[in-house]
């Protein structure tokens, strides 16, 4: 049954591919046996027409256009430049980042549309030894299910749903957005774009969505706004540049973690270290009590002081 | 359920494939769609059987019956495969996104051109999938850590690792015979027999201060097909109990909790199992007052000593704090 119907499309394929002419319908059906064989002109057209959708589903370009001069009757035919992958010429070295790439998966969907486009790859004929690739595997923390609605959301315009449970929320909630763009920023990956329950642009990190991402809407819903650049707006929402210096007097063979961020300022135990937010790091400086004592800036010493009153005082102070 | 799209997919992959493998034997051919021989089989027949009435000149002609290997003599134009379809662009682009994050692991300039390739093969499907350049310059230690790392993978030897651990803020010494290396996001974890606790362990690869390949050879350690995870509670382990303030509700996302119950108060009663109770003082410093130890109380001193001797460290009397 299946492979009956494998070949009808097959032989759909090879009619179409041949001299890039346009072959109408009748022509079709007088070559391929099973059209040939429908009992009716109309059961013949239904067939056609689902086989023509699944092709279109698989990736197949179909094209219509005047099959002749005298023949108002359209044809068909597949577009070879639209359908064949373009010789991509990696070397052996760019095939085996790909080949560790395709690694990354755990789930089944995304991991199977990995190894088939390593197959498409490879019929370039440079190939990867799997025994050699080098002992990587990279893994993402979450989310895999949500790339490829995503991205092709991105590519089609149209609005999506998902569950999303922020660092903050203890809940997830049904966010409804309009993407933009999904970008990876340090290993991270965020979709940005305009949340309609919020009427505001907002980035959500794919990790954190939880469930299915759903098609919300029909293609070409919206426009992304003229000259939006997605990375600069997960850039400026991710990452800032270190604004201010500490001095940090630290022990001699304490304080690894700064040690290994800072540089030593001057001679001694005294280290710099290069910061954004005060509150981050008076947290990471009070975790190491007194082998680490603020210097300067004041307002750093402060807030590590401040917490470290709390932790007395919720260890009970005066017990 | 294999459907007939499956096997058309297959096959529109497999001419090209096998026309760039000329020879091949039908075992490897097999494996590397990930099919039986016996279904590699009905694939060929099927592509060499299919024809178009009335015109014989169309046909695929595979040599694949008298020997075990497998020839395509003329594709019928199939000679090139399909564009990659959006979900297979993806799942190479994120990969490669996902090596590029950590850097020193892989042949930075390769990486970038795969890339680059790619983007362009999937520009054409009309999908961006867009990053920032992974972190390329990150300080030299990291960058010698991961050449040694990657060095010692490649030539199967041990690893001499001073390797820093932040619930004592020590730096200790270990010899591991490497066994992967696991990213996940930004961070790497390499993973290896480590001779000093007799057992497989993970470590950060930010955390090793430095890395040093020897000249044994490292025996092949029993690898954990798991995920990578950086601690193994044990029974033996102090139980510590603490409350967590809304703030601190991340606390459990971070480190294996026994039991988790949420309070009246809003705030969460966690239990922990750790190997060192430090990593509980280092927590309510470092939360001050948004984590506080209830159990054991020798745990509750040790956070009230180590808050009196920072404090003092400033200059700040406890007694100063009116209580």
């Amino acid at each position: 049954m299946a492979e009956s119907k494998t070949e009808r499309l097959l032989q759909v394929v090879l009619c179409l591919t041949q001299g890039g002419r346009y072959v109408t319908k009748d022509q079709l059906r007088e070559v391929v046996p099973d059209y040939a064989g429908c009992p009716s002109t109309d059961a013949f057209e239904r067939m056609f027409e689902r086989d023509k959708n699944e092709l279109r589903e698989l990736g197949i370009p179909l094209e219509t256009g005047p099959a002749g001069v005298v023949d108002d009757d359209p044809g068909y035919r597949i577009d070879r430049d639209a359908y064949a992958l373009p010789e991509l010429d990696l070397t052996r070295d760019e095939m085996t980042a790909v080949a560790l790439a395709a690694r990354v998966w755990r789930e089944q969907a995304p991991a199977a549309a990995a190894s088939r486009a390593l197959l498409k790859l490879q019929a370039d004929g440079v190939d990867v030894d799997a025994a050699s690739l080098p002992a990587i595997e990279p893994r993402l923390s979450g989310g895999e299910s949500a790339f490829e609605p995503l991205t092709l959301a991105v590519a089609t315009r149209r609005p999506v749903r998902f569950a999303y449970r922020g660092p903050r929320d203890e809940e997830a909630r049904l966010r409804h957005l309009e993407p933009w763009g999904v970008v990876s920023l340090r290993g991270r990956w965020y979709v940005v774009g305009h949340d309609r329950d919020r009427a505001a642009e907002r980035v959500f990190r794919l990790s954190r969505i939880v469930g299915e991402v759903a098609l919300d809407g029909a293609p070409g819903s919206y426009t992304v706004p003229a000259g939006t650049d997605v990375r600069a707006r997960v850039g400026a929402f991710d990452a800032q540049r270190p604004t201010s210096t500490a001095r940090l007097r630290v022990a001699p063979g304490a304080g690894h973690g700064l040690r290994r961020r800072g540089r030593p300022h001057g001679s001694g135990d005294l280290l710099a270290v290069d910061y954004v937010d005060t509150q981050a790091l008076a947290e990471e400086v009070a975790s190491y009590g007194a082998v680490v004592v603020v210097e300067d800036p004041p307002e750093l010493r402060a807030a590590v002081v401040e917490r470290l009153r709390a932790a007395l005082d919720a260890a009970g102070a005066g017990a | 359920m294999a459907t007939a799209s499956d096997q058309l997919t297959r096959l529109l992959s497999l001419l090209p494939w096998l026309r760039a493998h000329q020879g091949v034997t039908k075992a490897e051919a097999a494996a590397a769609f990930g099919i039986t021989v016996d279904q590699l089989e009905r694939d060929l027949r099927l592509a060499f059987t299919c024809e178009l009435p009335g015109r014989p000149e169309v046909f695929i002609d595979i040599d694949y019956l008298d020997s075990d290997r497998v020839k395509v003599i003329d594709p019928a134009g199939i000679e090139r495969p399909l564009r990659l379809r959006v979900d297979e662009a993806v799942a190479l682009l994120v990969g490669l996104r996902a090596l590029a994050a950590v850097p020193g692991l892989q042949d930075r300039a390769a990486l970038d051109s795969a890339l680059a390739k790619l983007e362009d093969a999937a520009g054409q499907a009309g999908l961006t999938v867009d990053g920032q350049p992974g972190p390329a310059a990150t300080s030299p230690a990291r960058i010698a850590t991961a050449a040694a790392v990657r060095q010692a993978l490649a030539e199967h030897r041990r690893l001499r690792l001073r390797y820093w651990v932040p619930s004592r803020d020590e730096v200790t010494e270990r010899v591991v015979d490497p066994a992967r290396v696991v990213t996940v996001d930004d961070t790497a974890y390499l993973e290896g027999y480590c001779h000093a606790s007799e057992a497989v362990r993970t470590f950060r690869l930010d955390r090793v201060v430095q890395a040093q390949v020897l000249d044994e050879p490292a025996t092949e350690p029993p690898l954990s097909r798991g995920e990578p995870t950086a601690y193994h509670p044990s029974p033996d382990d102090t139980l510590v109990v603490m409350d967590l303030r809304p703030e601190a509700r991340w606390v459990p996302e971070y480190y294996a909790c026994e039991t988790v119950e949420e309070r009246p108060d809003g705030s969460l009663r966690a239990s922990l199992r750790m190997a060192d109770p430090r990593l509980a003082v280092r927590l309510a410093l470092r939360l001050g007052g948004a984590v506080r130890v209830i159990e054991p109380s020798i745990v509750v001193e040790k956070v009230r000593e180590a808050a009196r001797d920072a404090l003092s460290a400033y200059g700040v009397s406890y007694t100063d704090n009116g209580g």
